[in-house]
């Protein structure tokens, strides 16, 4: 074991699948030599090579499409989009192009790509690059979202998504990079897709979230708890598909529901989980299952960041308008 | 616009080459491929049975017994011309209307005709056939292009990736970023604009203010020729020199082909009476590629009206056998198609699979 960052996590992930598999291969720019703008590929070309570990002209689109074709040559791509926000620039390369090739071929191809890009708000980037874009990921068939909030978390979903068959959409919140240290197995493991943890037990409301919400949401939940109040947290991990026998376990428990997301109303995908939750277990509620978001605005300017994400207190406010309702 | 010097100079490199004129005279022997009699023939019956695919296609689709259809009559020498430079193990990146290249890398026609009526058999490539699907987002295919390409080279395989689009095409970003990737990875790429003068009713001067494709490939900093791409001779010669180029370590190469289609855009409503002139179209049948190779064939002694007919005829019955194998294919459940959607499948699709399996069995 040793104590690792997030992101120490995710190049330990990368490293270990570089070495395990010969036909892992991971691009993007300024992810060779430089190690990456956060530093997640450090180490790694020299560790490897150019021949495995390789920058890319700047084109997001180009990238995509060259994981998409390298894919048919028996590659498997881990590349890199270095924020979310550029994943405008690809959207056909992942959403039509390779998260539909294995249904248009009939089962024929298939690829087995690795899209990673940081994402998050709170600390103050330049425009584009914080926005919360899970959602239009989530709503694509063919791709899997998986979003880490902690280390241990993190490399063993990496290995998995690194392994998975099927394009997977890995995103990294740039706020819990280096925010804090855990124990993580310097061996590999693997951590299912689609399998949400509860990271609290509780017994009055379910609070459900993903990303750096799951760290505001157990904030919240010991705010609560000075209240009176017991909260489950889930972290749901995998945002797309959702693991629903976790979600409705809890909320046939605690009879009470909040969702909690950094993107907007409109966006994210709480939505999905309250209508998950109404269909399948409103004779179980008490209350109905209230959304936590920030606003439906464009991502804030940096500096008005503080009043426009949500946090802790917002968590609290929502979850005692549901105990009280 | 006022050419400048230095614009002009570019132009001057990207002169057409050709080698058969439109009375099938050879006019550049230097340039002459060493093609067997045999090869040469096998050339002209592709063209002919190609021909005689795209009539049959057209009445069929009219008929309402195939779907989705983009005719490829006056494109058949850039098409297989450039196919026939290929070998076996080289990757075919097609554009929707690029069925005749993959069918004769080993796509049977019915499943040329299953994808066309929009059946996933049409996508289930067999065994060792280099293909992929035709690719509807124009572009998409010039950068997965980059990608195969890459692959191959890393693989230190003998063979290429080549690709098609159309003029139009040639304004898309992804062709930009498709060709300059592999021309800075170096890669065994062949990237073919079929510029056959049109994207639907937009003529190529609408898309660009130069003067040739070709000269797209000097953005990348690779190779570009610009060929007359009714010319069967041309064309294969252009892309057996590329493919040796990508062999070589040499890298990718942009081929123009120059080339024009007889029929509409799609057989999906198009009338290109509302955007072309008849004096244009008959202007190109004048260039026809199956009457300048018949003359040329001729002239040697290897072609007769007897042999055409027999691939008419050839033609005609393969296409009718497809039709029917085609309308064999089973119909498809909405189980098939959650079966294809991954290696396993998601909780979501489970839980639909159950649904729809249920619906099904009754």
């Amino acid at each position: 074991m040793a104590q690792m960052t997030m992101i120490q996590a995710i190049t330990d992930g990368m490293r270990n699948e570089l070495k395990n598999d010969e036909k892992v291969l991971v691009f993007g720019e300024d992810v060779g030599q430089n190690g990456g703008v956060f530093r997640a590929t450090e180490g790694l070309q020299k560790e490897f090579g150019e021949d495995r570990v390789f920058d890319t002209p700047l084109a997001e689109s180009g990238i995509g499409g060259l994981a998409s074709g390298l894919s048919v040559t028996g590659y498997r791509s881990v590349m890199e989009i270095q924020f979310f926000g550029f994943v405008f620039e690809t959207f056909d390369a992942i959403a039509a192009q390779m998260a539909r090739v294995r249904y248009r071929s009939g089962g024929t191809y298939n690829a087995p790509v690795t899209i990673r890009s940081p994402f998050g708000g709170g600390v103050k980037t330049p425009e584009l690059h914080a926005d919360s874009l899970e959602g239009l990921m989530a709503q694509t068939p063919g791709l899997k979202v998986v979003i880490p909030s902690s280390p241990y978390d993190a490399k063993g979903l990496l290995i998995s998504a690194i392994r998975d068959n099927d394009p997977v959409v890995f995103l990294e919140h740039m706020k819990l990079y280096r925010s804090f240290r855990e124990e993580v197995p310097e061996e590999e493991y693997t951590l299912p897709l689609g399998k949400a943890e509860v990271k609290r037990e509780g017994s009055d409301v379910t609070i459900i979230t993903y990303g750096a919400m799951v760290h505001a949401s157990l904030k919240a939940a010991e705010a609560l708890e000075k209240d009176g109040h017991s909260a489950e947290v889930i972290d749901l991990r995998t945002v797309s598909p959702l693991d629903i026998e976790t979600i409705i376990e809890s909320v046939e428990k605690t009879n009470r529901a909040i969702v909690v997301q950094e993107a907007q109303k409109q966006a994210g995908i709480a939505a999905n989980v309250v209508a998950e939750i109404n269909e399948r277990a409103i004779l179980s509620l008490e209350a109905p299952v209230l959304r936590v978001t920030a606003p439906d605005t464009i991502f804030p300017f940096a500096s008005a960041e503080d009043v426009w994400l949500p946090n802790h207190k917002d968590i609290v406010a929502k979850a005692k308008q549901v105990i009280e309702f | 616009m006022e050419k400048t010097k230095e614009l002009q100079k570019i132009e001057d490199q990207f002169k057409t080459f050709q080698i058969l004129d439109e009375k099938g005279k050879v006019v550049n022997e230097k340039a002459m491929p060493k093609l067997s009699d045999e090869e040469l023939k096998e050339l002209m019956t592709r063209m002919v049975y190609t021909r005689i695919w795209d009539q049959r296609a057209i009445s069929l689709n009219r008929q309402g017994r195939l779907g989705f259809y983009a005719p490829v009559a006056g494109q058949e020498a850039s098409m297989i011309g450039s196919q026939f430079a290929l070998e076996k193990q080289d990757w075919i990146l097609p554009g929707y209307r690029d069925i005749p290249q993959i069918h004769y890398h080993g796509v049977p026609l019915d499943q040329a005709f299953l994808w066309s009526r929009g059946h996933f058999g049409g996508g289930q490539m067999p065994e060792g056939v280099r293909v992929m699907m035709p690719q509807i987002i124009i572009g998409a295919q010039i950068t997965q292009t980059a990608g195969v390409a890459m692959g191959l080279k890393k693989n230190k395989e003998d063979a290429v990736a080549i690709t098609y689009t159309g003029d139009g095409g040639a304004s898309q970003g992804d062709f930009y970023e498709g060709m300059n990737f592999a021309g800075a990875f170096n890669s065994p790429a062949i990237f073919v604009v079929q510029n056959n003068r049109f994207a639907i009713s937009v003529p190529v001067e609408k898309q660009s203010a130069a003067k040739t494709i070709a000269q797209k490939a000097v953005a990348a900093g690779i190779h570009g020729v610009q060929v007359d791409g009714m010319d069967i001779l041309a064309v294969y010669v252009a892309t057996k020199e590329a493919r040796e180029r990508g062999l070589k370590d040499n890298g990718p190469t942009l081929i123009e082909a120059l080339t024009y289609r007889y029929g509409p855009h799609t057989m999906a409503g198009d009338d290109p009476t509302r955007y072309r002139t008849s004096e244009e179209d008959s202007e190109w049948e004048k260039k026809d590629p199956l009457v300048r190779f018949r003359k040329f064939l001729e002239d040697k002694n290897l072609w007769t009206e007897e042999e055409e007919d027999k691939i008419v005829e050839q033609a005609k019955e393969d296409i009718k056998a497809a039709i029917k194998k085609a309308d064999g294919a089973p119909k498809q459940k909405v189980s098939d198609l959650i079966e294809n959607m991954g290696e396993e499948l998601p909780a979501n699709l489970q839980e639909q699979l159950e649904e729809y399996k249920a619906k099904e069995s009754k």
